[in-house]
């Protein structure tokens, strides 16, 4: 590394390595708390006019080469930006004195209030409204609207976080990979990040000050973001790059060197992505999240809606394994239609499974379509439960999808509860799966939208391991899959531990599948056996995986970047 | 003075798709109209934010105004536009 480099040190996503230039996603401008009343109002009059209907005009543009959902909401906000009530209060302050800035923030707060008070559906507009008005004050002020800028050449997205509209604008052709400032390893940014297969480097400090156009090297493996990396850095990023996409020219199924198959499944969240995974070299998908089916409306989705999407994801996966998971709602992912209001620990309350006691009908409804969707495509989908707390709740969703005649019902190890009981609860249902990132933050009581906390939701943390080494050795007495879909399965250390414990199919992002294919295939399972009794052995997380990885072999260390 | 009512017949009310396309077409027509629900004051019907925030729920009658030479003719289009379901299209 030459001495013009430095390195900015965060939280990695995925393995992969990048260079190339920055592009910095904008924040949004403030409105100047001492704004001037303008000497000549009607000129103030045109300037806000003007803004208006260019940032209508570029929403629209933007929507015109969007498609779907995004295009919908994109034109949603142009409609609001080009709104006549809107622009005429704006106009009414200003003539009535007041500078148009402070007097375009006030109309949008009004109106704003106005539909956060009517809650639902209006209350989810707001987001767009303050958009508008973000956009119409940057055009004002003579800066570049906010948000992630065109990309004119492949770029590494820099930002303080992203929105999820953020995200969703991003052009997948032109991202080689994204750094952010804040966000931790499990939110919603990573997550994103980690299901497109970029490099992404989390709580990366220092981030902010990177400056369009400047060359990094982003090291998801290493979480590190080099700034100015010399020619051996470049190298040695694109060596990485080519060793990983040789990697995924492998299809086999997973397994151990000495055969012991363990299933390598996506984690899909749409129909669409189902789709995408035609030709991955998955087995199948072990978490199909629900919930955004979900998320964002004012109702609930019909029996219909669901049946379909459901008909498309199923069908798309043509007799591969799917595991869906029923809606898996509250805490972090809140529905207009359902969740309480002013619950004040939501993590602690009634989401995933529990909403049964609030709104029976919900899941009611998605067996029935799932049935459906089983029934319409000939195929066989695994049904599972989000939050199971106990014997009694497995038993009740067990007999819930067992009435409308599906076959393989399952439930989430979430709680410690479940973990500790796993016999008991495995001999209600057919199989369960383990959600690592739930399961850390009920154990060590962490929070898990809480980056500071990051170190407590290590998967590698002892109390964690004992607690899914308890579910697996269930699985293995009882002779029934148990599955982790949880992100940990997408690290190759922690897979060869999983499968050391009994663990029989391994569900991630499908970016990471060629990684824990290569690593499980140089291990023989003794081999695993041998990493899960060593990490089990250490006192704390960082030993645990520390003395894992002195077990995993050389090679596999040094492809992966395991360091 | 024109006036003419109708039931909302599409069944998320008049909110983001239905709302949009009927705001579009007051704002096309190049009349001024206003719509209410009975007995409370009249909103600029072609502005979107507006037309939301009345928070006319399926099968809510409101009540549009207009005045001038085209609005017989634009209220009755306006009115054929509510009471089909905007939302199934």
């Amino acid at each position: 590394m030459s001495e013009q480099s430095r390195v900015l040190q965060g939280v990695g996503v995925g393995r992969g390595a990048v260079w190339g230039p920055v592009a910095r996603v904008r924040p949004a401008p403030t409105v100047p708390a001492n704004e001037l009343v303008p000497a000549d109002p009607a000129a103030a009059k045109e300037m806000v006019e003007q803004a208006f209907a260019d940032v209508a005009a570029g929403l629209r543009a933007q929507a015109g080469r969007a498609a779907g959902t995004l295009a919908e909401v994109l034109s949603a906000t142009a409609q609001m930006a080009d709104d006549r009530a809107l622009r005429k209060q704006v106009l009414g302050r200003i003539d009535k004195g007041e500078p148009p800035l402070t007097a375009l923030s006030a109309v949008v707060g009004d109106f704003a209030s106005m539909f956060t008070s009517a809650g639902g559906y209006l209350a989810e507009r707001v987001t767009d409204l303050v958009s508008v008005r973000d956009r119409v004050v940057a055009r004002c002020l003579g800066v570049p609207e906010p948000g992630v800028p065109p990309l004119e050449r492949p770029a590494v997205i820099v930002a303080v976080d992203l929105s999820p509209a953020d995200t969703a604008a991003l052009d997948l052709e032109m991202v080689l990979g994204i750094v952010i400032e804040q966000g931790g390893p499990t939110g919603h940014t990573a997550i994103i990040a980690g299901q497109l297969g970029l490099p992404c480097v989390v709580r990366a400090a220092g981030a902010s000050d990177l400056l369009d156009g400047e060359i990094v090297a982003v090291d998801a493996a290493a979480g590190t973001v080099v700034v100015g990396p010399d020619a051996v850095t470049k190298a040695r990023v694109e060596a990485r790059r080519v060793a990983l996409a040789a990697l995924a020219e492998n299809l086999a199924d997973g397994a151990t060197a000495d055969g012991h198959p363990v299933a390598l499944l996506a984690n899909i969240g749409t129909a669409e992505d189902a789709e995408r995974l035609t030709d991955a070299a998955v087995e199948g998908v072990g978490l199909f999240r629900t919930e955004v089916l979900f998320l964002g409306h004012a109702t609930a989705p019909t029996e219909d809606a669901q049946a379909a999407a459901y008909t498309r994801a199923l069908a798309a996966m043509g007799g591969r394994k799917v595991v869906v998971r029923t809606l898996d709602a509250g805490a972090d992912k809140p529905l207009a239609f359902v969740t309480r209001a002013g619950e004040e620990n939501p993590a602690l309350g009634v989401r995933g499974f529990r909403l049964v006691r609030a709104a029976e009908d919900l899941l009611l409804t998605q067996l029935a379509a799932i049935a459906r969707a089983a029934h319409e495509t000939g195929t066989r989908p695994w049904v599972m439960a989000p939050m199971i707390a106990t014997v009694d709740e497995a038993a009740q969703f067990a007999a819930m999808a067992r009435a409308v005649g599906i076959e393989q019902v399952g439930v989430m190890v979430e709680v410690p509860s479940a973990a500790l009981r796993a016999r008991d609860v495995l001999a209600e249902v057919d199989f369960v799966s383990l959600g690592t990132n739930d399961l850390a933050q009920y154990t060590m009581a962490t929070d898990r939208l809480l980056g500071d906390l990051v170190d407590l939701l290590d998967p590698w943390q002892p109390a964690v391991l004992d607690l899914v080494a308890a579910t697996a050795s269930a699985g293995v007495e009882l002779g029934k899959p148990v599955g982790v879909c949880g992100e940990s399965a997408a690290d190759p250390v922690m897979a060869l531990l999983l499968t050391g414990l009994g663990v029989t199919s391994l569900s991630m992002s499908p970016a990471a599948v060629p990684g824990v294919r290569f690593a499980l295939a140089r291990h023989t399972l003794a081999g695993c056996q041998e990493i899960a009794v060593a990490a089990r052995a250490a006192r704390t997380a960082q030993q645990a995986r520390a003395v894992a990885l002195a077990l995993v072999d050389p090679e596999v260390r040094d492809v992966l970047a395991l360091g | 003075m024109s006036q003419r009512t109708a039931v909302v017949a599409s069944r998320v009310g008049l909110h983001a798709r239905p709302a949009s396309i009927f705001t579009q077409a007051v704002a096309a027509s190049g009349v001024d109209v206003t719509i209410a629900k009975p007995g409370e004051e009249g909103m600029d019907a072609s502005s979107i934010l507006m037309v939301m925030a009345l928070g006319a729920g399926p099968g809510q009658t409101v009540v549009l105004e207009a005045d001038g030479p085209e609005s017989d003719r634009v209220l009755d289009e306006l009115v054929v536009l509510l009471e089909t379901d905007l939302d199934a299209q």
